[in-house]
């Protein structure tokens, strides 16, 4: 699994990867963008892809994590973690001991805290740039890995990064492929042991409650013929509101937010 | 001179015929074990032979009475000329019929020339150009040879020379006829053939004396237990002895290939093509000397493979493209016309297994399917609470509220289509008229499994099954009513070997024609007569070739007025509508579209309707550009209703509706 440096030329990918929640049925499954972060590795010549998930192991999981091994893996490393523990010391202690090159994860999980954040506490821990919403992974050549990254409305950015670096990947990197039936089942969960499981302080101070429904924009569309519903369906989405604030105090600056999400019913009162 | 050269030849051959039989049965046993009433089967292969064999080769008489002429004569003879020249017995009557024999066999052979003179494309030429003559050569030989031997010539008759020219015919004969028998000549098919029709895999097919009705179609399931087997087929030996044994009976006739309607399409799929590569891949080579059709844009002599090798190539080439799998849509009709018995849907389904189940490399929109059945429970990824959406307003009385009730209606996935929904709608409509006791499952209904299984997903195909299986053990009922053909053939045979109907259970499923045809019969039903125009009828795949019902839809339109101008391919023979096994999900390009096709037939018949009962075939024939209309005969049904007086006034809850209240639209 670990490459050596010296002698193969190999690329040294380690994709994470959590258990997914399918968002009608809520049933365990391998999440979506990081299901998209493995395919992106795959598809890497050279690549030498590790498998990582930090977690709970249960049927449920176990089921969901099987769905990457389906992609074509013989095994994925399982740290295992208590309920409510904070995964990102035992990952970092992972990377640490035997850093890839290159480390790619799902913008946000599916379940649990959801905040994205994971990534990017990571990346600060070790002290590796991270490059948001990769959309393919170009090449890599001495060090330097060239990167597209999607930016809203289809364009696309180049941009170079050093190595060893973390990229996240969200719906603008390719589909993943078929998860297979056979190999997902006959692969192997490898438990890897690493210190003690550091529990989230914050976590557990949190209450869980189901997510009320977001209110949604109306947008309300004057047209009379097919023609002009079809133009205001596809026209892009306008700005023109917006302001700038420039050099104000923070608190003058939530003053206008506060006051924007009251417009706005995002909140009431 | 003869006498002595008479028995050599003739045991020599048989010798030859003997090591050529071991060394194809060899061939046959590097298959996966598959267990058969040896003795059992061998008791039943004169019967199956002559009945059902022959009741699909009398589809074309002129072909079944040659046959029947040449292979009669041709057994008869074989078994004479070992007793009157092998042995020497050609006192009295065997050498007569020695030459009776022979002389019947000649004749045959002569209809046999006649076929081959013009051969229709679907035949295959190669070596089976050369089988009349050797037909002839052995059937004259053999003639000739007895002549003296009954004493109508002398001993002596003509020169030495003579003799041997007629041995050396003979023994061309005798070399086609019995050594090219099992070393692989085209009389390789009476081997093999006599053989797959004692050891077939599916033995419920024939039918029996007590009157069996001789159908077995449900697909076999696939054992999911452990977890270190190879799931479905990657090489030719990874199908049973016996499967590969049946592909080595084909005769080559073409007779599937004439009826495949992903080949007519120009699609990359000749089921005969196909048997003969596993045939290729059984004895291992390349399909240089394939000698028919080949399939549609792949030229023949590019692919080669061997029993222990793969199939399908993950990349590049092997035995078959993975595309020429993908384009079946599972409709039989090859399995229906094939002479030999050859099950190609269910290796075509066992290839699919591989490719999905190890490969993960289920084409376009299939490998989405797939994820959504997992994940919802339907193939289009819906929210499975909202399976009842559609019929807000109906009311419909649910099995979790009843517990009890003698039809259980199965929506099946098209509750999800709005062109399904009006389907429904007119069920509905139509079970109240006759005042049916019926519920439906709502939102415990889930996807019956067919598509993922005809995609090769067992495992999928199995956990919607035995969940299914497991809600319907809930509830009491008699019936299964259901206006999805697939649904239907699903749930009627093929959850039995996981526990369902036939199997636990004790309840009947019933496609909605044969439901409302028995309504109708039981004085339930009272229609105005048809006023519309001309209208034919389209066989549901798996309501006809799957099911064997092609008469009750019939029978509902005759009820309602109706009669049908039949397409030239209706009944057992129907076309699909190219909607089955998966196939719009694949979506392997052609040169045409199946449905339009059907289409055509439709518009030969001149028909201004075309009656379905199928969402699939709905679906697909309406996909037509400038199609005729397309109605389904719940619609027709219920389009046609005439709620009587007495009745309504009888109607629980429809007091006061005492007026004769035509509901058609
Ligand atoms: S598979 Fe059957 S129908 Fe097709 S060519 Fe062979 S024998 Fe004939
Ligand atoms: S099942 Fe139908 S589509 Fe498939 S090979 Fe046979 S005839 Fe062709």
């Amino acid at each position: 699994m670990r490459p050596d440096p010296q002698k193969s030329p190999s690329l040294a990918i380690t994709v994470l990867v959590s258990v997914g929640c399918h968002p009608l049925t809520g049933r365990g499954r391998r999440a979506d963008q990081d299901a998209r972060g493995v395919e992106l590795a795959r598809a890497l010549p050279l690549a030498e892809v590790r498998l990582l998930h930090a977690g709970v192991l249960d049927a449920g999981s176990d089921a969901a994590l099987r769905g990457y091994l389906g992609m074509g893996f013989d095994a994925l490393t399982l740290i295992e973690q208590p309920e409510s523990s904070d995964v990102v010391p035992a990952l970092a202690e992972v990377l640490a001991d035997h850093p890839p090159t290159l480390v790619i994860a799902g913008t946000r999980a599916e379940r649990g805290e959801a905040s994205g954040l994971l990534p990017y506490l990571l990346a600060e821990r070790l002290g590796w740039p991270l490059v948001a919403a990769v959309a393919e992974v170009e090449g890599v050549e001495g060090g330097v890995a060239t990167l597209l990254q999607a930016l809203p409305r289809g364009q696309r950015r180049r941009l170079q990064v050093r190595l060893p670096a973390i990229l996240t990947v969200d719906s603008a990197a390719p589909a993943p492929r078929q998860s297979a039936f056979g190999p997902a089942r006959r692969g192997q969960l490898a438990v890897h042991e690493v210190g003690e499981a550091v529990p989230d302080a914050e976590l557990v101070e949190w209450v869980e409650q189901p997510a009320r429904k977001r209110p949604k924009r109306l947008k309300i569309v004057k047209a009379a013929s097919a023609r002009d519903r079809f133009k205001a369906a596809a026209a892009k989405a306008e700005g023109g509101s917006g302001q700038v604030l420039d050099g104000v105090t923070p608190e003058q600056g939530a003053e206008a937010i506060l006051k924007l999400l009251k417009e706005e019913g995002v909140l009431r009162r | 001179m003869l006498d002595t050269l008479l028995p050599i030849l003739i045991f020599s051959a048989l010798a030859l015929a003997v090591i050529g039989a071991m060394r194809r049965i060899r061939l046959w046993r590097q298959g996966r074990p598959s267990p058969v009433p040896i003795l059992q089967g061998l008791a039943a292969m004169p019967r199956r032979y002559v009945v059902d064999l022959h009741h699909v080769v009398a589809r074309d008489k002129v072909m079944s009475n040659t046959h029947v002429a040449t292979a009669g004569g041709f057994v008869a003879a074989a078994v004479l000329m070992i007793l009157v020249h092998g042995l020497g017995l050609a006192q009295g009557v065997l050498g007569w019929a020695l030459l009776a024999a022979s002389a019947v066999m000649f004749v045959g052979s002569l209809f046999v020339a006649r076929r081959r003179r013009n051969p229709p494309a679907r035949l295959s030429k190669g070596p089976w150009m050369r089988l009349p003559k050797s037909l002839m050569a052995f059937s004259l030989s053999v003639f000739l040879i007895t002549l003296p031997a009954v004493g109508v010539l002398p001993q002596d008759a003509g020169s030495w020379i003579l003799a041997v020219a007629l041995a050396a015919v003979l023994a061309w004969g005798l070399g086609e006829m019995v050594f090219g028998m099992t070393w692989g000549g085209p009389m390789k098919h009476a081997f093999a053939g006599a053989l797959h029709l004692a050891f077939h895999r599916r033995p419920e097919r024939f039918s029996t004396k007590a009157g069996g009705k001789g159908r077995s179609t449900g697909l076999k399931a696939l054992d999911l237990d452990s977890p270190q087997a190879k799931l479905g087929v990657e090489m030719p030996s990874d199908f049973t002895w016996n499967q590969l044994l049946g592909f080595d009976a084909c005769v080559q006739c073409g007779r599937c290939e004439a009826v495949c309607p992903a080949f007519a399409a120009g699609q990359p799929l000749n089921p005969k093509k196909l048997i003969q590569d596993m045939v290729v891949g059984l004895a291992g080579g390349s399909d240089a000397h394939y000698a028919g059709s080949p399939y549609p844009g792949k030229p023949v002599g590019e692919h080669a493979g061997g029993p222990h090798g793969p199939i399908v190539a993950r990349e590049g080439k092997a035995l078959v493209d993975a595309e020429t799998l993908w384009s079946c849509t599972t409709c039989r009709a090859c399995v229906e016309e094939c002479p030999m018995m050859i099950e190609h849907v269910d290796a075509i389904v066992d290839m699919r297994r591989f490719l999905t189940l190890e490969h993960g490399n289920t084409p376009n929109k299939g490998a989405e399917v797939l994820d959504n059945l997992i994940a919802t429970d339907n193939p289009g990824g819906f929210d499975p609470g909202s399976r009842l959406h559609w019929a807000a307003d109906l009311n419909l009385p649910r099995m979790a509220d009843l517990g009890q009730v003698d039809v259980l209606l199965w929506l099946g996935d098209g509750v999800f289509d709005m062109r399904n929904q009006r389907t429904l709608r007119a069920l509905v409509k139509v079970l109240r008229a006759a005042e049916v006791d019926f519920a439906v499952l709502g939102d415990e209904e889930r996807d019956s499994g067919d598509v993922a299984r005809r995609l090769g997903d067992e495992a999928t195909f199995q956990s919607l099954a035995r969940r299914n299986i497991a809600t319907l053990a809930k509830y009491r009922f008699q019936r299964i009513v259901t206006c999805d053909p697939h649904s239907f053939h699903v749930l009627c045979n093929e959850y039995r070997e996981l526990g369902g109907p036939g199997g636990d259970a004790h309840y009947t499923v019933l496609h909605h024609s044969t439901f409302i045809a028995e309504l109708y019969a039981a004085g339930q039903l009272h229609f105005t007569p048809w006023k519309g125009g001309a209208v034919t009828y389209h066989d549901p795949c798996y309501l006809g070739r799957y099911n064997g019902e092609y008469e009750a839809p019939r029978e509902v339109l005759r009820a309602l007025g109706i009669t049908v101008t039949e397409m030239a391919r209706s009944g057992f023979r129907s076309r699909c509508c190219g909607g089955g096994g998966g196939a719009p999900l694949t979506d392997i390009p052609g040169e045409r579209r199946i449905p339009d096709m059907r289409m055509d037939d439709v518009r030969e018949t001149g028909a201004e309707l075309v009656a379905v009962g199928c969402p699939q075939c709905t679906a697909m024939l309406e996909g037509v550009v400038e199609a005729a209309e397309v109605r389904d005969i719940a619609e027709l049904v219920a389009d046609a209703l005439v709620i009587l007086p007495v009745k309504m006034a009888k109607g629980q809850g429809r007091a006061g509706q005492a007026r004769v209240e035509e509901l058609a639209s």
